[in-house]
């Protein structure tokens, strides 16, 4: 029980440190390898929720997939660095809402915390359902694929849809238009 | 609860030295192998039969001055070989070496044979084999040269190219296994149809098998598969403007990549420890050989085949590889349930 | 001992830090990567809210979840790198075109 709140305690201490440097690093390859380890962390997090199959599937498809295009679109583009503007009007008109921003956003964080803490007390919530706990993953894998197949199924179908369209998309969207032909 | 713990710690540190030897062997046996394979010697200087190469190229390449190029990022620069080679070494996990022992009655009481025993193995193997571009883009990004870039981007988009069969010829042996841990995938083909064909998944699968190879070959970014490393064409590739250490850290993740796929491939498709006239606590001896026949495999390939183009490369996975992979994983599927099996 | 509450603490966290990075950045790429912050921060509620109530919905939905971040993003970049190509820039409030 001690070494589940360590872990946990370790990995949530890593996602959201490894999350707020990724929103304040100036060079975006680096937000990009901080965020690769945030979702790392993330991971980890599931694994402790007894979701390893969701773990993985993070690592594959948001590490392995979205971040390397996230990667490879940065590293193509040669994304410049984010410039402060040196002279002062510029500075009011960019400092000002800047601030704003970041106070709105601690807004935020309080009042979820808020909605948090009023829905289910100071105590927390009792000791997580022991309902249908699984525990070994495969039969886990098992449900959610009979779950996934069944009652999701149309879903699951509008999913490969979607992802058809997008990847369209993409490549109509990112294409050179050249000027002999119609693009 | 303190001995598991010191049992598991021992066993990982354990896997973790017989990779580094196992590497140390497998560049002693490419050297030796080519030099059969051109008609000539080979390393037979240092030590008996030249046994202490590769003990002496990693000390040379210890004590080489460690440079770095004036543009470089330094933290993606350094951190690059650190992701390939950890990568390499995490895979090796969750691979199952052997069947339970009691190491000749030292322990009190049988461990099983491997590092992890996590339920969704092959995806964990998936996953790292995912993560392992990041070290070769970020090499290619951070050392700010032409070459290495496009190297690093050649390699990148042909391993995401070649991941994917990879994945579905994994997939169509979860199909016929039922089960998504290594070692469930390897007790399903203990036992002999007949008293004696092993029921090995190779026997099953061939295609699946073949793909599984050839997509292994182009993940590790091996020959006939290597134009990103083409030293004829790109210096170096991705690995141009390192030296010394960041260097063999290249090296050692590439060869124990080769290990990591040749392992899963005998525990996938060759029937993992098991074998013939050896109790199951000696399983390890049937691993190590098979391994050792998959590695010589890709040594032989690597100095018999020309190297492909990269337009004939991406071809070749995209066109070609990945819906004999869809193929495959149908058939297995359709058979499956056909047969009831 | 850990409760839902942890978790949910960390989801909302990770949400505000998202969100903060979306108001605050002024580079398109830095604030697509804190909607992926945001979406991750809404897949780990779900997959607590999923152990809680002891269901494996949850995991489900956050398959479907990442599924659309990954479409999502893929169509984001491309309109990031068809942008770049008409401005050379990667700073939204260069695209002012339709500002009145």
């Amino acid at each position: 029980m001690a070494l589940e709140a360590l872990f946990f305690y370790a990995f949530a201490a890593a996602a959201v440190v490894a999350s707020l440097l990724v929103i304040g690093q100036r060079n975006p390859m680096h937000s990009v390898m901080l965020l690769i380890a945030s979702f790392a962390a993330l991971a980890a997090l599931y694994v402790l929720l007894d979701a390893p199959f969701v773990a993985v599937i993070q690592i594959i498809i948001y590490t392995g997939a979205i971040l390397v295009l996230f990667l490879f679109v940065v590293m193509l583009l040669n994304a410049p660095q984010e410039d402060v503007p040196e002279d002062a009007g510029r500075r009011i008109r960019v400092h000002g809402p800047r601030r704003l921003g970041a106070v709105l956003a601690g807004v935020l964080a309080l009042e979820l915390v808020w909605a948090v803490w009023a829905a289910f007390g100071p105590r927390g919530a009792p000791a997580f359902a022991q309902g249908e706990r699984v525990t070994e993953a495969v039969s886990s894998v098992r449900r959610i694929g009979q779950v996934l197949f069944t009652d999701y199924a149309f879903a699951f179908e509008v999913t490969s849809l979607l992802i058809i369209v997008a990847m369209i998309g993409a490549v109509i969207l990112a294409k050179r238009r050249s000027d002999a032909g119609s693009g | 609860m303190t001995i598991t713990v010191f049992v598991q710690f021992g066993l990982a540190l354990f896997v973790f030295v017989m990779l580094l030897l196992a590497a140390a062997a497998m560049v002693y046996a490419e050297r030796k192998l080519a030099a059969a394979f051109q008609q000539r010697r080979g390393p037979n200087r240092v030590g008996p039969m030249g046994l202490l190469q590769p003990f002496a190229d990693v000390i040379k390449l210890m004590f080489k001055e460690q440079l770095r190029p004036g543009g470089a990022d330094r933290a993606l620069f350094v951190a690059a070989p650190i992701i390939s080679a950890a990568c390499a070494f995490a895979a090796f996990a969750v691979v199952p070496f052997g069947g339970s022992t009691t190491f000749f009655g030292l322990l009190p009481e049988p461990i099983a044979l491997h590092v992890a025993d996590v339920n969704v193995a092959i995806l964990v193997v998936f996953a790292i084999a995912s993560m392992s571009v990041y070290g070769i883009v970020l090499a290619g990004w951070a050392s700010n040269s032409k070459y290495s870039l496009l190297g690093a981007l050649r390699s990148a988009s042909q391993m995401i190219s070649y991941e994917i069969s990879y994945g579905l010829s994994l997939a169509a042996v979860l199909v016929l296994a039922g089960s998504l841990s290594v070692r469930g995938i390897v007790d399903a083909q203990a036992g002999y149809w007949w008293g004696i064909v092993p029921r090995w998944f190779v026997l099953l699968q061939p295609l699946g098998f073949l793909i599984y190879m050839t997509a292994g070959v182009a993940e590790t970014n091996r020959a006939p598969f290597d134009f990103p490393e083409a030293e004829q064409e790109l210096v170096a590739g991705y690995h141009t403007e390192y030296s010394s250490t960041a260097f063999m850290m290249f090296f050692l993740a590439e060869y124990i990549n080769m290990v990591t796929v040749s392992a899963i491939a005998t525990s996938l498709f060759l029937g993992g420890w098991h074998g013939p006239f050896l109790p199951e606590s000696l399983g390890w001896i049937w691993f190590l050989l098979k391994v050792s026949v998959l590695v010589f495999l890709y040594i032989w390939i690597r100095w018999t085949l020309p190297r492909y183009r990269y337009d004939q490369l991406m071809h070749f996975g995209w066109k070609v590889l990945l819906p004999a992979a869809v193929v495959n994983l149908i058939a297995t599927a359709a058979m499956v349930v056909y047969l009831g099996a | 001992m850990i409760t839902l509450n942890h978790y949910l603490i960390v989801s909302a966290i990770l949400f505000a830090t998202g969100a903060a990075g979306v108001f605050l950045r002024r580079n398109v790429i830095t604030v697509l990567l804190s909607i992926e912050i945001m979406l991750n921060a809404a897949n780990l509620a779900l997959v607590a809210f999923g152990r809680y109530l002891g269901r494996v919905d949850g995991q489900i939905i956050v398959f479907f979840v990442v599924t659309v971040a990954a479409a999502e993003a893929a169509v984001g970049l491309a309109l990031v790198i068809a942008l770049f190509r008409h401005r050379e820039s990667l700073d939204p409030d260069t695209f002012t075109t339709l500002r009145w």
